[in-house]
């Protein structure tokens, strides 16, 4: 039994892993900030989640799992309300999205187009 | 003063009553109660429970006096269905998150940032609110301007883009806060 709960509880912190990996990534990757956002995103929902869901299968007490649990509710109604600020503040401040895709200018612009 | 003219917003005449507003309170300390057992743990301290209820009792009091038990502090009015919906966004969320870690493996594939405006068809403030921080919350789309009844959506691939304008979250919303 406890090995089940020790595969699942590495399985889900690997996940979780992957993908706040992936969330890095994502971040130096994109071109703008709201496609940056989106990368962002991951980290904020299933990312949080798996990790979470991780530390609750190796909880010895069910308490602890209701505590983690609503840590990770108020995180899922919190989050999206902060992305939204970060958003809107962005718009406002008239910060105009890359709408044209992702094409092969945007893989080496690390100051070559500024250095000209 | 101000507990007068709380009163005198929820008293009688005022939409709701004074029936309403008792249900409110009564259902708040409940789940004050229980959001207390569940974190404090405590069940044999006679002492320390009978704080726990004095704090609750104290919470309730301030709430109510703060006018702050109407339908967007408190909303007692949502069926349970919003566990199912609670459910189904996890769902989404869960492959929105794949869609998106594709694209950040394979951006020249699936990358194709988009802006645009829909229509949102929740009337009340907060169902507007649960429909916006929803399309938030699955990645791949981010609300970025919400105004009346038009949302501006971010979309980061053309898959989320057409999700979001499928209006199925939409749809869910506006029947899970009974405003359809």
């Amino acid at each position: 039994m406890d090995l089940v709960l020790d595969i699942l509880t590495w399985a889900l912190m690997l996940g979780g892993c992957f993908f706040i990996l992936i969330t890095g990534f994502g971040l130096v990757r994109f071109p703008d900030l709201y496609t940056r956002i989106h990368a962002g995103g991951m980290a904020d929902t299933l990312a949080t989640f798996l990790i979470f869901g991780g530390l609750a299968l190796q909880a010895d007490d069910w308490l602890v799992v209701v505590k983690l649990m609503m840590i990770v509710a108020f995180l899922f109604f919190t989050s999206p309300t902060a992305t939204y600020a970060l958003a809107q503040a962005s718009f406002v401040a008239g910060l105009k999205p890359v709408v044209d895709g992702y094409t092969d200018a945007d893989e080496n612009t690390d100051g070559k187009e500024e250095g000209k | 003063m101000a507990y007068t003219d709380a009163k005198k917003r929820h008293g009688p005449g005022a939409p709701g009553g004074d029936k309403e507003l008792i249900l409110r309170t009564i259902s708040l300390i409940i789940v004050l109660v229980i959001a207390w057992l569940l974190l404090s743990g405590i069940y044999d301290n006679t002492l320390i429970l009978g704080f726990g209820a004095a704090s609750c009792l104290l919470v309730a009091l301030i709430a109510r006096r703060m006018d702050v038990l109407d339908k967007e502090g408190f909303p007692l009015h949502l069926s349970p269905q919003i566990f199912a919906y609670w459910f189904w966004l996890f769902a989404e969320i869960v492959k929105s998150n794949i869609d998106v870690a594709k694209c950040v493996l394979f951006p020249k594939q699936y990358l194709q940032p988009s802006m645009f405006k829909i229509k949102a068809t929740q009337t009340s403030d907060l169902g507007k609110v649960v429909y916006a921080n929803s399309i938030t919350l699955t990645p791949g789309t981010v609300t970025v301007d919400l105004h009346e009844d038009t949302v501006l959506v971010h979309a980061l691939t053309k898959e989320t883009a057409d999700g979001v304008k499928s209006g199925e979250m939409d749809e869910r919303v506006t029947k899970v806060m009974g405003e359809g």
